[in-house]
């Protein structure tokens, strides 16, 4: 089993979740998050006061899916989330050792 | 058929009983029919004067609360709503003591004695000299409203540091040796600056340019320069948390000034309406000044910039209010908007003390800046109160030809300036030796909602 865990646009979290859905993807957790990569953030102003904000608001999606959908799903959500503008976030995949259902102790792959 | 018969019948009756002949009405006599005119003008004064006494009241609750509140950082919005709010009650309970008989009971000139003490002799009838239409109660609770906004206001300068004990204590004596001589000596019988009740040197003061916003703008200063800055500034992020609270606190202010000012006529007639028309019409000016300049020096005109030159506007105006045309009032705030945001854009950078909500860039500034113009533009045309012993108008400012009214007031200016900075730096040091002015480190990066008062503002969790 592979963890998927995707920081992206807030804006484009709707499009991404719509796409995992329509290959299928059952489950995620979504977080809002603020981070920042290359991207720089941006300055504000309050009465002549200059702020630099560098911790953009993100969102924070991680999913857990079987080791043969990997390619399929990183490839959906690329598709979904990218802009192709400087801030568009980042993926990061991790092996993961088990899964359990809490409600019928089922594990492994089954109990994504 | 009969139902209507009867209709027909029951709607002639009372044309029936006109057609009998009236009886003729009593002939009024002279005594009672001033006696019916004086009640029907107290009706139409009082109802105004309450209603104004309710809208001041509304700009310190929740006005003044949610324009400052909205300023701070989220762990400080209850701490710093509260030190608006907690002078509507205990503002209240000194003005009922002690506070209005100190402000306007004939006295000295520069302070009323004890006549009113616990309002004793304050009753539904008129004073003739504060206002001979409305009971001395409305004329007593209208000039409490002013009492309660005016410390308020200061918290802009102390915000997010200042002990709420210190705060309580500072504000007492505040309204004790600033406050409540200052009032006397502008608006109280026998005032040192009253221009119309036999003061030595006749400043013009309609609605509080000296007597609130200079004093309280000045002491601002005073305790931002004592105090020092907040931990962290100007290099931790101090952004606004909320400036939807800011806005709709600022557009209650706005609202809650036509009190303020058109009140300060103590009636309802056309005094009051050129009040109301240049108070509405220095905020607009104000606004587009503050916003024009802030476009030309930053790029973009912003939302704070918008209301913070309303508010500014409005301070300008005060002073000047039932003085000046129209034309004048919108020169008036557009002047005072452009002035203030170079004070809190450009100055207050260069000197770097921390008056964190801008309380004298705004009021300390407008308000002196407006008590000076209306020096400039107040004229008789609007206010007749001014008049020789042959009931002559007197000329109120340079525009009707009096240049010695610039002199006037400044030296109201000086005394104000002088009384607040000398004031507040002793109380200030009383307050810091007895309970210390500031919280502690740990508790000013924890915040005033947890350390002061022990509860938070947004419990979204919850």
């Amino acid at each position: 089993m592979k963890k998927i865990e995707a920081v992206i646009q807030p804006f484009k979290l709707e499009e991404v979740k719509e796409a995992l859905k329509a290959i299928g993807v059952d489950g995620m957790t979504v977080s809002e998050v603020r981070g920042h990569g290359r991207q720089k953030g941006h300055k504000e102003v309050y009465r002549g006061q200059e702020y630099q904000v560098d911790l953009l608001p993100k969102v924070k999606l991680e999913l857990v899916i079987a080791d043969s959908r990997q390619e399929e799903v990183l490839k959906t959500l690329i598709g979904a989330a990218k802009t192709g503008k400087i801030g568009d976030g980042k993926i990061f995949v991790y092996d993961v050792k088990d899964a359990i259902r809490i409600r019928n102790d089922e594990r492994g792959e089954s109990a994504l | 058929m009969k139902i209507r018969l009867f209709t027909a019948l029951s709607l002639m009756l009372p044309v029936a009983s006109l057609a009998q002949p009236a009886p003729a009405p009593a002939p009024m006599t002279p005594a009672a029919m001033e006696a019916a005119i004086k009640s029907a003008q107290t009706s139409g004064d009082n109802a105004w004067m309450l209603v104004s006494c309710a809208l001041v009241l509304l700009m310190t609750g929740p006005g003044l609360a949610l324009f400052y509140g909205g300023l701070v950082r989220k762990k400080n919005v209850l701490g710093t709503m509260m030190q608006s709010f907690i002078l509507m009650a205990w503002g209240t309970l000194m003005w009922a003591v002690v506070g209005y008989s100190l402000a306007f009971a004939e006295g000295s000139p520069f302070l009323g004695d004890l006549r009113y003490l616990f309002l004793e002799g304050v009753g539904t009838a008129p004073h003739p000299d504060y206002g001979a239409t409305v009971p001395h109660l409305t004329y007593m609770a209208f000039q409490l409203m002013f009492a309660i906004i005016t410390p308020a206001l200061i918290s802009g300068a102390f915000a997010e540091r200042m002990k709420f004990s210190a705060m309580m204590l500072f504000t007492t004596l505040w309204s004790l040796l600033i406050y409540y001589p200052m009032a006397h000596m502008v608006w109280g019988k026998g005032g040192f600056l009253n221009a119309f009740l036999g003061g030595k040197i006749p400043t013009l003061d309609f609605a509080g340019g000296t007597v609130v916003h200079i004093t309280s703008g000045v002491s601002a200063l005073v305790c931002a320069l004592y105090m020092g800055k907040r931990l962290g500034y100007p290099n931790e992020q101090m952004r606004p948390h909320s400036l939807v609270l800011s806005f709709i606190g600022a557009c209650l202010l706005w609202v809650g000034w036509f009190g303020f000012n058109a009140g300060s006529a103590v009636g309802a007639g056309g005094l009051a309406t050129s009040a109301f028309v240049a108070t509405h019409f220095g905020a607009a000016g104000a606004t587009m000044g503050w916003l024009l300049a802030e476009w030309l020096m930053h790029g973009k005109p912003s939302v704070l910039g918008g209301i913070s030159g309303a508010v500014a506007g409005l301070v300008v105006i005060t002073p000047a209010s039932g003085f000046v045309k129209p034309m004048p009032a919108i020169i008036m705030g557009l002047i005072g908007g452009i002035v203030c945001c170079l004070m809190v854009m450009k100055v207050k950078s260069m000197f770097g003390y921390d008056d964190s909500l801008d309380a004298f860039g705004v009021h300390g500034v407008g308000g002196t800046l407006g008590a000076m113009l209306t020096g400039v533009f107040a004229t008789n045309q609007v206010n007749d109160a001014l008049k020789d012993a042959q009931g002559k108008l007197l000329p109120l400012g340079l525009v009707d030809g009096n240049g010695g009214q610039i002199m006037n007031q400044l030296i109201g200016c000086t005394i104000a300036w002088g009384l607040a900075i000398v004031g507040t730096l002793i109380i200030l040091k009383i307050c810091d030796m007895t309970l210390g002015l500031r919280v502690s480190p740990e508790d000013e990066s924890q915040g005033l909602d947890l350390s002061q008062h022990g509860e938070e503002g947004y419990n979204f969790e919850a």
